[in-house]
């Protein structure tokens, strides 16, 4: 007999035991942990599609925003250039009218100084001019000529009226001045003979007392080389010169005076005060021969008008 | 020569009887169940897994897919059942390599208490799929007239499946005694190698057509196709 009842029984049993078993420990485990693992993938790739459509949507923004940033630059940097062209033109015509007048004062400063240095070239020749002159002059004055221009001077006294004068109202200009015995000084280069004193000392008493005033002075006589040649006479703050040293310094005067009027009015831009000067007093008398001055530091008047 | 392992008979007390169908088939069932006790104690649901998991899962995926490929769409229902039909026919099919071991599926009892099993698990997977009456009324399509050929049918399809199984097993280890009495050497590891196949295919043929009886028994009036919705 092939088939065995009871076996067939027992294998029965034992067929649903192993069913049993493999559901309990095989199937349902493996099914379940197949099951969590796609779950888990499922969840991931759904993650992984959420993450992917917040990217997209991220970069969609980051472009969006990064074409803005874009504009903003281009809008910012040409606005930038724009205002750096501004402040570099601003920046290059200050610099630009710095420099000028920066260049401008130069050329004045180099102008006034040009102008000094030309003074001070023309002052030292004048001077020295001048020097060589007097020396000259001084050098080939001599007894004879100096008697030759007392001669003249005491000519000269008696003809002019408008010097003669003021000089003889220098005897009355102050009233409560006395004329002392000293009052009248007359200076020469060379000392002067009694004949010349003589007649000087005449004259002045006449032109005194035809012009009615006081003739109680007296009349001193002294010898000094700054005339270089001629004669001047004092008088109570007024005298009256007649000397080669006059017409230099009358001619010195001029000259001065020449060079002080005529840059400024060839120079239109610029004073020069370098070589600026007053008018000299007794220029006016440079024709004549001579003058009348008023001196300050007088021994003789102790007071100048 | 024994014609089946029920002749070997280890402990008998009058009617029962401990014999080497039973006692390999408890064998069977003790290395089935420590190995997916085993393999199952540390299961990881993450994607990372160890080999062993890897293989019960094609294992069991691969079974998956057949029962629904042929048209059952409940698979995870009738795995325990079908699963344990195919894994326990080819197990005993596989174990044939060892020596001493006589297969269980080649005795007629465990063959025919299989087949009786599928005769029995088929109306009940049909009566709860269906209801009673029409899992009765599946045994008058197309029409009345049809009724006794479809219990004919019913019960020559169960003794098919017994016999069919049993005649292959029975057959694969006569031929490999009588080899082994013929030509000791070599012949019977080919022969061997070509059981092992031959044990394979039929514990497909087995579990197929269990699950082909199941899924006609538990298809309702609406014709559904056998191919699976992949």
């Amino acid at each position: 007999m092939l088939v065995d009842w009871f076996t067939v029984g027992a294998q029965t049993l034992n067929f649903l035991i192993l069913v049993w078993l493999l559901k309990r420990f095989l199937y349902r485990p493996i099914l379940d942990a197949i099951d969590s693992r796609e779950k888990k993938i499922a969840a991931t790739l759904a993650g992984a599609d959420m993450k992917k459509a917040e990217a997209l949507e991220e970069r969609d923004d980051y472009v969006r925003k990064n074409a803005e940033f874009e504009q903003q630059r281009a809008v910012l940097m040409q606005d930038s250039i724009e205002e750096a062209k501004k402040q570099g033109q601003t920046l290059m015509d200050e610099a630009r009218k710095l420099a000028d007048a920066l260049s401008e004062k130069r050329r004045s400063a180099l102008q006034q100084e040009q102008q000094a240095i030309r003074a001070d070239i023309s002052r030292m020749t004048r001077e020295e001019v001048f020097a060589i002159s007097r020396k000259v002059l001084s050098d080939l004055a001599g007894i004879e000529l100096e008697a030759r221009m007392v001669e003249v001077f005491t000519k000269k006294l008696a003809s002019l009226d408008e010097p003669l004068k003021t000089f003889t109202d220098a005897f009355t200009h102050n009233h409560t001045l006395k004329i002392s015995h000293d009052s009248v000084l007359v200076r020469s280069t060379f000392e002067l003979t009694a004949e010349q004193k003589g007649a000087i000392q005449e004259i002045l008493h006449k032109l005194v007392s035809d012009a009615n005033k006081p003739s109680d002075f007296s009349i001193r006589f002294e010898t000094t080389q700054a005339l270089i040649s001629g004669i001047e006479m004092i008088a109570n703050g007024r005298k009256i010169v007649w000397s080669i040293n006059d017409y230099v310094d009358t001619l010195e005067k001029s000259v001065s005076a020449l060079w002080t009027d005529a840059p400024d009015a060839k120079m239109s831009t610029h004073t020069m005060d370098a070589v600026s000067g007053s008018q000299v007093p007794g220029s006016q008398l440079s024709g004549s021969q001579i003058s009348e001055k008023s001196v300050a530091d007088n021994p003789i008047a102790g007071k100048s008008e | 020569m024994h014609m089946s392992p029920d002749e070997i008979i280890f402990w008998q007390l009058g009617f029962i009887k401990l014999n080497a169908t039973i006692v390999y088939t408890w064998g069977l069932m003790l290395l089935l169940s420590v190995s997916s006790i085993w393999i199952t104690r540390k299961l990881s649901g993450e994607i990372e897994r160890s080999r062993w998991q890897n293989l019960l899962e094609i294992i069991v995926t691969a079974i998956t897919q057949q029962i629904e490929d042929v048209g059952l769409h409940h698979p995870k229902k009738y795995i325990g059942f079908l699963g344990t039909l195919f894994l326990f026919v080819a197990i005993a099919s596989l174990c044939t390599i060892l020596p001493g071991y006589e297969a269980p599926t080649g005795s007629l009892s465990t063959t025919a208490a299989l087949a009786l099993c599928v005769f029995v698990a088929v109306p009940l997977f049909g009566i709860q799929e269906q209801g009673l009456a029409g899992y009765l009324k599946s045994y008058l399509s197309p029409t009345i007239i049809m009724l006794p050929f479809n219990l004919i049918s019913e019960v020559s399809r169960t003794l098919a499946l017994a016999v069919r199984l049993f005649g292959n097993m029975m057959s694969g280890a006569m031929i490999m005694g009588i080899l082994l009495a013929i030509t000791p050497f070599v012949f019977p590891v080919v022969m061997t190698a070509l059981g092992l196949l031959t044990g394979m295919v039929q514990a497909y043929i087995f579990f197929i057509l269990a699950t082909v009886y199941i899924a006609a028994a538990t298809r309702t009036g609406k014709a559904q196709p056998l191919q699976s919705q992949h």
